[in-house]
């Protein structure tokens, strides 16, 4: 301790890092509890019955329609997105060969819809899907438009998922006499699933917690949607709706409670089957 | 024989079936441009491209109207240049912690803590600074509350656990033979960590904070609750302001024709700012290798 302080004594500066750096870390975590902690404490009072009425009127603000809208929206993204993006990493992973052209590029533009911001994705959604393909404000322009947007992070997980697979599995399956679809089929994707889906369920974060995207796509009709061609607001939308209007704020509070619950919920499961597979 | 010949047709069409998959990416990309540029472009034209990009005024439902957008480019740039200032003077300085400062224990509680900053959805980020911040900023400095300053701070917390993850990746990238060799040369721990190993991972912060850049430009959500939206020149950091993503998400539920175009171009001038992020990121990604 006393040798500590003498470092410490000969070098002001080094102390003074090491203020800085435990400070910071004590900064983000204290923002943190904070942000979570005074959205809960303020917000869970606010969470009363008629806030799950079966249908929303302008009084109760009821957010069930909303929550069914999410659950619709959640499968259709995930059942266009899934298979897409697994077979997409699939081949990525299992079939290309080292140098290829179209890699390179499938590589490159994934990256760039990575980094695409929502609202970019919305506008797009909303010229292609709406105006072009005359889908208008509709449940299917917003699971179309989210698809595309959450395509390049089940890519990115389950490539990732794929690649921890040992070589020893496929060289196995092929000595065995198994083809390559075979190998894929039955060896390499069993053992990738818990990759895969902590990928899926992600993305299920990522979806449930949009709003740009879908304002301009899916709309933002608040009660049940009558089919897939009509316009609902997801969760998100609805509290965005809430929070700019201005008029319900405990409700927006209410919607701010189940929304962060929720989402951190999702991302939690996702860690958990994440990290059982680092421990295999 | 019947048998292998079904076998190699189901290879075959599979193979296909992935490859086709895989080039949806390219695909999308491709939609994406021609649908953005073939709708914004004219618009830019028809407007003129300085009076569109370096007009200092926005009043679409003027006569005759004026589509100026500099001010929401200033918006932009401002609050996202703001929000760096917070973010990477903290997220930095926590990544430091997080990799280089903190037993393994100490690293496995407060790594998730990090995540979960992460995944909270921007509206809540928005509705937080909406019933936190602004009325902070309101109460200690004066004025409405929403500013560039309610903005930046907000948008410095979101794009934080983009920074501490991809700085901490970097750091912990750098060889540990960087480290033990300022040690063995007398330095003490913080000195190694800070005058050996951090300008060795300096490419891969600095792809860190051009993500982080990127992120702020393109939030939408949380900074139309918190900035004011005035579609002016701000002329304080305590004035309002409007941003590109904002302009478009006002005022598209009502726009029609040439207004309608000017909202997809201001679009357009975004995509482009991302792009050029984008490229920056990827360049200096593959320079650090993490």
């Amino acid at each position: 301790m006393i040798q500590v302080l003498e470092t410490y004594k000969r070098s002001p500066l080094s102390l003074f890092l090491r203020i800085a750096v435990t400070f910071a870390m004590l900064v983000t975590l204290v923002t943190m509890l904070f942000l979570v902690g005074y959205v809960l404490v303020q917000g869970i009072p606010y969470v009363k019955p008629s806030l799950f009425s079966f249908h929303y009127t302008s009084e109760n603000v009821s957010f069930l329609p909303s929550i069914f809208t999410t659950i619709v929206i959640v499968f259709g993204a995930i059942v266009i997105a899934g298979p897409l993006g697994i077979f997409a990493a699939v081949y990525l992973v299992e079939y290309a060969h080292r140098g290829n052209k179209i890699v390179s590029l499938v590589r490159l533009t994934a990256e760039t819809l990575s980094g695409i911001p929502s609202i970019v994705f919305g506008l797009f959604g909303m010229l292609f899907f709406v105006t072009t393909l005359h889908f208008g404000y509709s449940i299917v322009s917003g699971i179309l438009t989210i698809s595309i947007m959450i395509l390049p992070l089940i890519m990115r997980t389950t490539e990732e998922a794929l690649k921890s697979v040992p070589d020893s599995y496929r060289e196995g399956s092929y000595g065995l006499g198994a083809g390559k679809l075979r190998t894929v089929r039955s060896v390499v994707l069993p053992a990738a699933i818990p990759g895969i889906l902590a990928g899926i369920i992600l993305a299920i974060g990522r979806v449930v917690g949009e709003t740009a995207a879908l304002i301009y796509t899916a709309g933002t009709v608040a009660d049940f949607p009558k089919g897939i061609f009509s316009s609902g607001r997801t969760l998100a939308v609805h509290m965005f709706e809430l929070s700019h209007e201005g008029l319900h704020f405990g409700e927006a509070y209410a919607t701010a409670v189940i929304l962060m619950v929720l989402v951190l919920i999702i991302n939690w499961i996702s860690n958990v089957i994440a990290s059982r597979i680092e421990k295999l | 024989m019947k048998l292998k010949k079904w076998n190699n047709l189901k290879e075959k069409t599979m193979s296909g079936v992935f490859l086709l998959s895989a080039t949806a990416s390219i695909l999308f990309v491709a939609l994406i441009c021609i649908f953005l540029f073939a709708n914004g472009i004219p618009a830019i034209l028809k407007i003129g491209v300085a009076n569109f990009l370096f007009g200092r005024e926005w009043a679409p439902t003027d006569e005759p109207a004026l589509y100026g957008i500099f001010p929401m480019v200033l918006g932009s740039l401002y609050v996202t240049i703001g929000a760096l200032v917070i973010g990477v003077f903290v997220g930095l300085l926590s990544a430091v912690y997080l990799a280089k400062f903190c037993s393994e224990k100490i690293h496995k509680k407060l790594k998730p803590a990090v995540d979960l900053l992460a995944g909270i959805p921007s509206v809540v980020y928005g509705f937080f600074g909406l019933v936190v911040i602004v009325p902070f900023v309101r109460e200690t400095f004066g004025g409405s509350g929403a500013s560039i300053l309610s903005a930046s701070v907000l948008l410095g917390i979101m794009i934080l656990p983009t920074i501490i993850s991809v700085a901490e990746a970097s750091i912990r990238a750098v060889p540990d033979s960087y480290y033990e060799g300022a040690l063995a040369l007398g330095a003490t721990h913080e000195r190694s960590v800070f005058f050996a190993v951090l300008p060795a991972a300096a490419s891969g912060i600095t792809a860190g904070v051009i993500l982080g850049f990127g992120r702020a430009i393109g939030e939408t959500m949380a900074v139309i609750l918190v900035a004011g939206n005035q579609a002016r020149v701000p002329t304080g950091i305590l004035a309002g302001v409007r941003t590109l993503t904002a302009n478009i998400v006002l005022e598209m539920g009502y726009a029609t024709d040439l207004h309608r175009e000017a909202l997809i171009a201001t679009g357009v001038v975004l995509f482009a700012f991302i792009l050029v992020v984008n490229l920056l990121f990827s360049i200096l990604k593959n320079r650090s290798r993490i």
